[in-house]
């Protein structure tokens, strides 16, 4: 009995934890209905017309725009870059490993703060014009160390008898890296991939310190935020919300489906 | 996951030797990368420490130099700010670890029974991930202003005076750390307490010992690289951070951290040696606090 109730506290205590979580969430998304005049704090009734109207804002789809092409941009470098590392990390023996593990994680260990002013200190230095470029740059720079610890996982948990399978059959290395071992390491490099952009799309710190006048959808907010909010500010990022869900979600249950399809096949 | 990636992992070395330049290709363009975007910028950083303004030059024109005293003025100015910084943190870290522990053993020891309630609950842990950081932050604001729900509910049980206002105080910016840090918080501790091994929970209990010794004794240890790897993934970040301690967010002028103050000389100010004395001091505290830190718990709590 007095396990039960001690065990049942905690169901109720994490559930608990879990709405309060997504209490900002749910504002959110229900502040993009407001029918709200340029500030968006009291309730003022329910609209459709921020969700049909959401490039009327001045520079909110162009910040939104530049978002989405600096997280594309970074994702693509920053994967390739980051995968190739992870895998000689996993797969070669050289000299000074200690030495790149540490330049591998000192970005993580380093607040955002100062990865920003670093960079814009250097930028000013050789006097490189701030924009898209230099967010870019930037962005890049901070998800490289992430994709190679996902990647690094997923390299390490390869069986290396499939590829020396591939090489007695004949396979040139660069064969045996595009059949094999590329196919093999996709979910992890997706994974690392999906992390990267969800890294670059959400970043402000750094971004801060790089743009220039050119402006992110964080960047927006930060600005917009001094004044009041525009009730499009929500609905971008509750469209935004229920995409990734949908995506977390169907990655969840194809998983699961595959997992289940292949426990039927050798069972 | 990222998330685990300051647990320590074991080095397993099973790497046949093969040409080693096979590697240099690999890891020439990725580090080459990072030394010129990460390396670099930090020896920038360094040098614009340094700085002296120009002799009768414009607002932000400094020149190369030795101006040592860029660090002792920007701390001597700033030192409550740095000091808040620290202690915020701390605070928001703690309170993060406290609140996310339970959560993060229902997700991966209570409820791995049924994998498909596991990946939803986690799913909910962090889907705050997926709204911008910068808006979570908004809606608390807003729900914790004068006109909110939250201050008329604690004015009328006169837990606040009439005249008080939770944004804008200590209590409203960590607060904020400490929501918006608990995801990466949680999900390091559940990476850890879903793969513990319930059989050494059990022959705890076998040995007579209470519930509580066993989670003091066995529970806690065996999840430790998690609670180092949290701790850091929460505590250096909301050290830096100035966003819940902006003006425009939940702080006020006398909740500036270290960060608002790197900003402001950097961005508004232009006093850039001062902004990159004081991001330097920011960097190597914290680097001797994660240094001992991991150290300390890696020698007497892991064994």
């Amino acid at each position: 009995m007095n396990r039960r109730t001690k065990g049942l506290g905690l169901w109720i205590y994490t559930i608990i934890a879990l709405v309060f979580l997504l209490i900002p969430i749910a504002y959110t998304f229900v502040f993009s209905f407001n029918d709200s005049g340029k500030l968006n704090i009291a309730w003022q009734g329910f609209t459709l017309d921020k969700w049909l109207t959401v490039c009327n804002t001045q520079g909110l789809c162009e910040a939104f725009g530049n978002s989405i092409l600096v997280g594309v941009v970074a994702t693509v470098l920053a994967t390739a870059l980051g995968t190739l590392i992870a895998i000689a990390l996993v797969r070669y023996r050289f000299k000074a490993r200690s030495a790149i593990s540490l330049l591998l994680f000192l970005p993580m260990a380093t607040p955002e703060v100062v990865l920003g002013a670093g960079l814009a200190a250097q930028f000013l230095t050789v006097g490189a014009e701030k924009g898209l470029g230099t967010i870019i740059l930037a962005h890049t720079m901070f998800c490289i160390s992430f994709v190679v610890v996902t990647v690094k996982a997923r390299v390490a948990s390869l069986d290396p008898a499939l590829e020396e399978a591939g090489r007695d059959l004949y396979g040139s290395p660069g064969q045996v890296f595009w059949r094999i071992t590329f196919p093999l390491l996709i979910p992890g490099i997706a994974a690392a991939a999906l992390l990267s952009f969800a890294l670059s799309f959400d970043d402000f710190i750094i971004t801060n310190f790089n743009s220039g006048a050119v402006d992110t959808f964080p960047k927006f907010i930060y600005i917009a935020a001094a004044r009041g909010i525009p009730a499009q500010v929500n609905v971008i990022a509750s469209a935004v919300f229920l995409l990734a869900i949908v995506i977390v979600v169907v990655t969840q249950v194809s998983r699961a489906a595959r997992a289940k399809r292949l426990a039927r096949q050798m069972g | 996951m990222a998330f685990t990636a300051f647990a320590s992992t074991p080095a397993v070395e099973q790497a046949p030797r093969k040409r080693s330049f096979i590697a240099l290709v690999l890891l020439l363009p990725g580090i080459l990368y990072l030394v010129l975007f990460f390396l670099t910028p930090l020896i920038s950083l360094v040098l614009t420490s340094f700085q002296q303004p120009v002799l009768d030059g414009d607002i932000g024109e400094y020149q190369a130099g030795f101006n040592w005293q860029n660090y002792s003025d920007s701390v001597g100015e700033y030192w409550p700010l740095i000091l808040r910084a620290f202690g915020y943190a701390l605070v928001a870290t703690v309170l993060a670890l406290v609140i996310s522990y339970p959560i993060a053993y229902v997700i991966g020891v209570k409820a791995r029974r049924w994998p498909l309630l596991q990946s939803l609950l986690l799913t909910l842990v962090i889907a705050p991930f997926f709204i911008s950081f910068l808006l979570r932050t908004l809606a608390w604001k807003q729900i914790m202003s004068d006109e909110g729900p939250i201050v008329q509910a604690l004015k009328a049980v006169a837990i606040l005076p009439s005249d008080g206002h939770l944004t804008g105080t200590t209590f409203s910016v960590i607060f904020g750390l400490t929501y918006n840090f608990i995801p990466f918080m949680t999900l390091p501790l559940y990476a850890t307490l879903e793969r513990l091994d319930l059989r050494y929970i059990e022959a705890g209990a076998d040995l007579y010992a209470s519930p509580f010794t066993v989670f003091r004794k066995v529970t806690i240890p065996l999840s430790m690289p998690g609670i180092v790897s949290g701790t850091l993934l929460t505590f250096i970040p909301a050290a830096g951070d100035y966003i819940n301690a902006s003006r425009d967010f939940l702080g006020s002028s006398s909740t500036a951290m270290v960060g608002n103050a790197i900003e402001a000389n950097f961005l508004v100010l232009q006093n850039y040696p001062a902004a990159a004395a004081l991001s330097i001091v920011l960097m190597a505290v914290i680097l001797v606090i994660v240094g001992v830190y991991v150290r300390r718990s890696g020698t007497e709590d892991l064994v």
